[in-house]
């Protein structure tokens, strides 16, 4: 089976979502954490956001959210402002926010209206936990918890994806496991993915696009064209990575 | 004897002992028994107390009494403890005042309670009451200000506002704590009442117990005190049970 391009992904998916923000300025208080930021995602990109912590990546990620105002400066998803766009975005935290006191079904389908039960299983199905879906979510393995996670965050059928840093509490087996399973689906789905993380490899695998943020500006803005799925022995990617720590650790 | 068994009797012998050694008491009269009946004295009074029926008219109302002022008490200080707990507004308000009036122990009150309401039902009611809105309302805004700002963001997010916000993620993520208030609200409920019982009443535990002074009737003063301790037993295992059903999510009950 061939992997979709980008521009086919983005075609079949229409209601995947463009973004575009636009000479963005955040400050809390006196500290200016955003400064004068551009940056344009398409519609059904996977864009990676690296950079320290402290950097504003977050901060960014949160926005897009609608989470947080923008001191100044406008973002938009294709075309209009993110109220006026019914466009469904979710999330996942780095923690998992599962509600404890709701079993794993019950949490995959919060939020839902009418009858979710059945869109609840099966996208339980799709992250491999159909089982577990009467359990408490404090019996669960952390891996384990972040699926049900992501369960909750795609049976809305998002527009938008966005992941902040969910993989970082995870143990690394686990984690390349929960990479896969990320790209799988959002290869699947087609929606527009923005994943915040601090670890380059992660971001070389899964980016159309790698963003470095520091200081609250962009300061590298890579493509990356490497045929999915991706294997770490591919020199190019051991390239991208190097050039992108290199970068980081000049600074 | 196997191992097993003696340490089933073990726990016993104190209480068994004591028992058979106030018989003993009781029956060389070495001690008057009009100050310390037989146990078996107390027995019989018990089964003449519960077969005239004279027992179950004073259980009644002092049940209804304790009920009533767990309601109203219970319900003010559960309503508090949200509105407080959601509304800054409504804390700055309140919260003072609540904390000044809290710091009263309510029996202090019972003087001018007796003059405000006088001596009928509507005394006692209101001293229970007060007593227990208390710990219900601190548990109450305790568990709803603790609960994680996270699930907040993330419900909001996954599109709860309102009344769904407030059924899915805050009175749930608040309850382990309603019930500690409702638990502590419970011994303080009978303690109130035992004393409110006391001023001139014509029925209840306390009434039986004032004219059991009375007339030096000290097996059936004794008979209300195990009574009460029944009472308070029961309440809490009542309570436990609610919440073990309620809390089936949380670590400590997940088998």
């Amino acid at each position: 089976m061939g992997v979709p391009s980008l521009a086919e992904r983005s075609t079949h998916q229409k209601k995947a979502v463009q973004i575009l923000l636009q000479q963005i300025d955040k400050s809390f208080g006196d500290k200016t954490v955003l400064k004068n930021l551009n940056l344009e995602i398409e519609s059904g990109e996977f864009v990676v956001i690296v950079g320290k912590s402290g950097s504003g990546k977050s901060t960014l990620l949160r926005l897009v959210a609608g989470l947080e105002e923008p001191t100044s400066g406008q973002i938009t998803f294709n075309d209009q402002s993110i109220k006026d766009s019914k466009l469904s975005a979710t999330m996942m935290y780095q923690d998992s926010r599962l509600l404890p006191w709701k079993t794993v079904i019950n949490n995959v389908g919060l939020g839902l209206k009418g009858d979710w039960k059945e869109k609840a299983e099966k996208t339980l199905d799709l992250v491999g936990l159909y089982s577990f879906k009467d359990q408490w979510p404090s019996t669960l393995s952390g891996g384990q918890q972040q699926r049900v996670a992501l369960a909750r965050a795609l049976v809305h059928k998002p527009s938008l994806l966005l992941l902040d840093e969910p993989l970082s509490a995870l143990d690394a087996l686990t984690r390349m496991d929960m990479q896969n399973l990320i790209e799988k689906l959002w290869l699947n789905q087609g929606f527009t993915a923005l994943l915040v993380t601090h670890d380059v490899r992660e971001a070389v695998k899964l980016a159309d696009r790698i963003i470095l943020i520091e200081d609250g500006d962009i300061t590298l803005n890579i493509k990356n064209t490497v045929k999915r799925p991706r294997d770490f022995s591919d020199v190019m990617l051991a390239q991208m990575e190097k050039k992108i720590l290199e970068k980081i650790m000049e600074s | 004897m196997n191992k097993k068994m003696v340490l089933k009797i073990i726990p016993w012998i104190i209480p068994i002992g004591t028992i058979l050694i106030w018989q003993l008491i009781a029956s060389n009269e070495w001690i008057s028994t009009r100050l310390v009946p037989a146990p078996f004295t107390v027995l019989t009074s018990f089964y003449q107390l519960v077969m005239s029926g004279e027992l179950f008219y004073h259980m009644e109302m002092s049940l209804t009494r304790a009920l009533i002022g767990l309601l109203i008490g219970g319900g003010i200080g559960f309503i508090l403890g949200i509105a407080n707990g959601l509304s800054k507004f409504s804390y700055l308000f309140t919260d003072t005042s609540l904390q000044m009036i809290r710091n009263i122990p309510n029996l202090a009150l019972m003087p001018l309670v007796i003059i405000w309401f006088g001596i009928d039902e509507g005394a006692k009611i209101f001293l229970v009451a007060i007593g227990v809105m208390f710990p219900i309302y601190i548990n109450t805004l305790h568990g709803i200000k603790n609960i994680d700002a996270g699930f907040i963001e993330m419900g909001k997010m996954y599109g709860l506002k309102g009344w769904a916000l407030f059924k899915e993620i805050l009175l749930p993520g608040a309850l382990p704590s309603i019930f500690v208030g409702l638990r502590y609200a419970l011994g303080i409920m009978w303690i109130t009442l035992i004393v409110a019982e006391t001023i001139a009443t014509s029925r209840g535990v306390g009434y039986l117990a004032m004219t059991a002074q009375q007339f030096m009737q000290s097996d059936i003063i004794l008979i209300t005190i195990i009574l009460y301790a029944v009472f308070g037993k029961v309440a809490d295992l009542i309570a436990q049970w609610g919440e073990r059903k309620a809390l089936r999510w949380h670590k400590s009950y997940i088998k």
